[in-house]
């Protein structure tokens, strides 16, 4: 069955409370995850409290602020600081974003700050996503052609051209991919909907020759057909992608070649 | 201890190439138990007080034989797929869903297939 029950080392406890700066006039409090699996304890929450008028606009830049000044030991990735690279993913107040373009005053109450949900993790907010890079992987992200290429570049229409609008921002955050129930329960053998998405990006490239056999690998139960359209993967994607209509058109898709 | 590597997890026993057709069977019997849905209720309150041998007359009539007869086929058709989606969802060991599966189909069949028997025995009294 599903597992309903948390297994035993899920369970949080109440972490270290950081005393509040001197002197600080706009305090937010930031209650952060905390787990170290080297240490054998169950994770905990850490309670920060920032002074806004010495910290910037960001989530990112609470966190940064945190490791450099407070607590060093905070774990968590980080990169383009500009929501490009996808890196900085956590659930961010109860939803899956990117802390550098999630800014703080938007975030009513103390601030939470959780790995993204459902993922083993590796340390405090650092999740291992070696499953969904390898799903990434299994959809073959590249151009398939078997025309030889001509002397210059593969050419494409306007119109063909923008068919990969929506698909090519993706930046592979995993934001929509962890907030999906069905990926949750099945997600060794649901592709989830960032894969999906992926794998709809080359089936709709104009230049791409492989349609059939992307098609022939995503006809599954389980690998497409876990999708039960409940576009939380919509509702979180932080560059407001629709992974949830990418895989609509998956389905039409497959549907098109049995009618 | 599993040493396979993610991509060989992930890529498994291959993809199945079917699921479209349970998709679609899934779409078109939702669709078709619309108009059969709202022939039934509305069938049924207009029988609101008959007798006994006004429902076996009912019955007897070709049309509302038939209708009958694919709602029922098309309703638990329609539930089989249903449940076997959430069935797939939820259920996780191998065993465990293929016996699921089986026990939930077998009883959804047998009640399609006495509907049809009911059918056809109270219309031939007629």
């Amino acid at each position: 069955m599903a597992e309903f029950n948390l297994p035993p080392n899920s369970r949080m406890k109440e972490g270290k409370t950081w005393p509040t700066p001197p002197g600080a006039k706009r305090v937010k409090r930031f209650r952060i995850y905390r787990y170290n699996p080297d240490s054998g304890e169950n994770p905990r929450i850490d309670t920060f409290h920032i002074d806004l008028d010495a910290c910037g606009p960001m989530v990112l830049d609470a966190l940064i602020k945190i490791k450099n000044e407070i607590d060093s030991t905070l774990t968590f990735r980080r990169s383009c600081r500009e929501g490009v690279c996808g890196s900085c993913a956590f659930n961010i107040d109860g939803t899956n974003t990117l802390a550098c373009i999630k800014a703080i005053e938007d975030i009513k109450g103390d601030v939470r700050i959780f790995p993204l949900p459902h993922m083993p993790v590796i340390k405090d907010l650092v999740p291992d996503l070696s499953v969904p890079y390898a799903q990434y992987q299994l959809i073959q992200p590249w151009l398939q052609a078997d025309t030889p290429p001509p002397a210059g570049e593969r050419r494409q229409s306007p119109e063909e051209r923008a068919k990969l609008d929506g698909l090519w921002e993706c930046i592979l955050c995993f934001c929509c991919q962890t907030s999906c129930p069905s990926y949750w329960w099945n997600g060794d053998r649901y592709l989830g909907p960032a894969v999906l998405l992926q794998a709809y990006r080359w089936i709709a490239d104009s230049r791409d020759e492989h349609t059939g056999d992307r098609l022939d690998q995503l006809n599954d139960p389980f690998r497409v057909y876990r999708c039960h359209t409940i576009m939380n993967c919509s509702n979180t994607c932080p560059k407001h992608l629709n992974p949830g209509k990418a895989i609509a058109e998956i389905k039409t898709a497959l549907a098109q070649r049995i009618l | 201890m599993q040493m396979r590597s993610s991509l060989g997890r992930v890529r498994g026993l291959g993809s199945a190439k079917e699921g479209v057709g349970h998709w679609w069977a899934q779409r078109v019997t939702a669709i078709a138990l619309v108009p059969l849905a709202i022939w039934f209720v509305v069938s049924i309150i207009s029988l609101t007080g008959a007798t006994y041998a006004e429902y076996v007359a009912w019955i007897g009539v070709f049309g509302n034989a038939l209708l009958m007869i694919l709602t029922a086929l098309v309703l638990f058709y329609h539930a089989s797929l249903g449940m076997q989606v959430v069935i797939e969802d939820y259920v996780s060991g191998e065993g465990a869903r293929i016996a699921v599966l089986l026990a939930v189909k077998f009883i959804l069949y047998t009640l399609a297939a006495s509907c049809v028997l009911a059918v056809v025995l109270v219309a031939m009294r007629s």
